[in-house]
């Protein structure tokens, strides 16, 4: 009798242990690096919520690089500061019967950074005069136009020397989709990427390097990241949106600006948005999912595919908890019920799993 | 004893360490090299394969003189601008770079006492060893601005006054641009130069000094005629090889040279060189076309760096000094 309690018991610590190391996973996912810090934060938190039993394993390797291996089935999630083009969305339906979902995850968000002897924060801007700025058409920080903006501020005689960041990245891309929405010229002659040809001023690596520049030199003007400027106590400017108010950059402005009727497939560029309290230069960075999950060759068994699954749905709601300590605004509700309708409609070999789990 | 000791010592080293050793390090060796050439090759027919789709749709000559480089409206592609920034700054290190790092190695090698040599030596290493992000680094931060406030705009100013002509050369002395990364690189490349310069001053033969103070040969003398004919074969492998490095140097260039993609570049101004566009770019590279340029200009990278190289050869091969004569 107590030898067979002692076996029961042994028995079910022996198949405790078995399915608990069964169930042990791993999502893995790659792209860029903007997004990094964030998920790899919620990676953490999520990990310890899990009891160890689900690693999130993010690989910062760039937008670019983390299209190309969504496309090529090495990870079971792409992230990217560009949505995917038609080209490819069309070509993954071709290739596995089903849609690739851009989900939106978080928001990056760009601030007018200057170093101005003397004047500090709140300069006011609008897109017309940046416009001018970055083609090279207003010179001076006491130009007429500038002014006219800032008229409590008086504005010394300087050459404004613009800084612009030299690697490809999302920060810019932001940037320059802004400028071709406020300024035909700048559409027609410079456009936006992750890189351009730019007109005027000189090019610095990464945030750090902008931010280096800018703070070396007077009368410098760049842009970095909203979180970045903060950290590092640059001065920045406030836009005037669509709207006509004047923003001061803040996580809840960026957050606002993405409040608006959104896309079904969140694939859209809000900058210069029309939400009258939101910050005009802010953007989606967005994870890539493929919608029949069991053809992503990275996903090995309908177990990874539902913790997948809830990975999405706990990043894209408590997740974003982490995201204002870290530097980035919380996903606004618009953008997290298209998330929800998007994550219902996920599959393995026609199951849906996605609405089974999100109910 | 001794007559089964003899036997087995008779066998023994001609089996193990003869035919068979001789045949193991053969082969590694051979394999070893074989590898090296191996390499090289797959490197460059993976990255003209890489690029090719760029390098079919403008051409060879197309791509390499194609001026345009935009990635947002147009997807044309060209690396003409990467190209002349890369000659030019590279160049215009070896320039800046070659009379002082002469002067170093003399002065070590010949001039200074032991001790003192001894801690310029390891100094001079020291700055090779030094990464060259961390270079970078100093450069955006105390380097720049320094030279910014103490030469360009000075010069800048003077020209406005006094050569207007002169401005549009010169540029906007920002701070960051095609001087800055110039100086750097030579801050870069000299501990090369010199390294390799005062190895080939210690090898010219004692009899070589001795003959020329025997003739009555003053110091600078002795060095001026005796010793540096002698080893300008190692110098200007020295030199070669250090123009290598600044062709190749990314990181600390692309932190200073401003990144500007379209010429024409000046020389206070931002430009940028083959090696920091593929750095910046790299990453965030979307669009295919974009990216198989980006391989594209490694690929030409590579072709100036073995023409640079094979340069180097023959140079040495033409100068080197054999048996006391030149060859």
């Amino acid at each position: 009798m107590r030898f067979a309690k002692r076996m029961t018991a042994a028995l079910i610590i022996t198949a405790a242990a078995v399915t608990a190391f069964a169930q042990k996973i791993e999502v893995i996912g790659a792209g860029a690096s903007f997004p990094a810090p964030l998920v790899t934060a919620m990676a953490d938190q999520y990990r310890t919520l899990t009891d160890g039993r689900v690693t999130v394993n993010y690989q910062s390797i760039g937008s670019g690089g983390g299209i190309r291996q969504f496309g090529e089935q090495t990870i079971m999630f792409g992230m990217s500061e560009a949505f995917l083009k038609d080209e490819i969305v069309e070509e993954v339906e071709k290739k596995t019967g089903g849609r690739a979902f851009n989900m939106p995850i978080t928001l990056a968000d760009v601030v007018v950074t200057y170093n101005v002897p003397g004047v500090k924060d709140g300069v006011v801007f609008n897109g017309e005069v940046l416009a001018d700025i970055f083609l090279g058409k207003i010179k001076k920080w006491n130009d007429k136009n500038i002014q006219a903006l800032n008229k409590s501020i008086k504005l010394p005689n300087l050459n404004i020397t613009v800084v612009h960041r030299s690697d490809g990245s999302g920060t810019t891309n932001i940037w320059t989709s802004y400028l071709t929405k406020v300024s035909k010229e700048w559409a027609d002659k410079i456009g936006y990427a992750t890189s351009v040809n730019w007109p005027v001023g000189v090019g610095a690596k990464g945030n750090e390097g902008v931010a280096g520049v800018v703070m070396n030199t007077p009368g410098a003007l760049g842009y970095n990241s909203y979180a970045y400027a903060l950290l590092n106590k640059i001065s920045y400017g406030y836009l005037i949106n669509k709207s006509g108010n004047t923003i001061k950059p803040n996580f809840e402005a960026t957050s606002e600006a993405a409040n608006i009727d959104l896309p079904e497939d969140t694939r859209i560029i809000f900058t210069d948005t029309p939400a009258a309290q939101g910050y005009p230069v802010a953007g989606f960075t967005w994870m890539l999912v493929y919608e029949n999950l069991e053809k992503n060759k990275a996903i090995k068994s309908k177990n990874e595919a539902e913790e997948l699954i809830k990975f999405l749905i706990w990043a894209i709601t408590d997740g974003q908890g982490l995201s204002e300590r870290l530097g980035y605004a919380k996903l606004p509700k618009a953008a997290v019920e298209k998330n929800k309708a998007m994550i219902r409609e996920l599959k393995w070999n026609g199951e849906e799993i996605g609405k089974k789990i999100l109910g | 004893m001794s007559e089964k000791n003899t036997k087995k010592i008779n066998i023994s080293p001609s089996a193990l360490y003869g035919w068979l050793g001789d045949r193991i390090f053969a082969v590694s060796v051979f394999v070893l090299g074989f590898i090296v050439i191996f390499t090289t090759l797959a490197m460059a027919i993976s990255l003209y394969y890489e690029g090719s789709e760029a390098i079919t749709k403008f051409g060879f000559w197309g791509f390499m003189t194609g001026e345009k480089w935009d990635a947002a409206i147009t997807m044309e592609f060209g690396a003409w601008p990467f190209i002349v920034g890369t000659v030019s700054t590279s160049l215009g290190a070896l320039a800046l770079s070659f009379i002082p790092a002469i002067a170093i190695a003399v002065f070590t090698a010949e001039y200074a006492p032991h001790w003192l040599s001894h801690i310029i030596e390891n100094l001079v290493n020291l700055i090779a060893a030094v990464p060259s992000v961390v270079i970078g680094i100093w450069g955006v931060f105390v380097f720049t601005p320094w030279i910014r406030d103490t030469v360009y705009i000075p010069v800048y100013m003077w020209s406005l006054e006094n050569a207007p002509g002169l401005t549009p050369i010169l540029g906007n002395p920002i701070g960051y641009g095609m001087m800055t990364a110039t100086i750097i690189l030579t801050i870069m490349i000299i501990p090369f130069t010199t390294a390799l310069t005062v190895d080939a001053f210690r090898m010219v033969p004692k009899e070589q000094r001795e003959a020329a103070s025997a003739l009555g040969a003053t110091k600078w003398e002795v060095i001026r005629m005796a010793v540096i004919p002698y080893s300008r074969g190692g110098i200007l492998a020295g030199t070669m090889l250090s123009l290598g490095r600044a062709i190749g140097e990314t990181m600390a260039v692309a932190m200073l040279i401003g990144n500007k993609n379209t010429l024409p570049f000046t020389i206070f101004g931002p430009g940028s060189t083959m090696a920091s566009v593929i750095v910046n770019e790299f990453r965030e590279a979307v669009e295919n076309i974009h990216l198989t340029s980006l391989m594209a200009v490694g690929f030409y990278l590579f072709l100036i760096s073995l023409i640079v190289n094979l340069a180097a050869a023959y140079i040495q091969r033409k100068y080197a000094v054999t048996g006391g004569r030149a060859v």
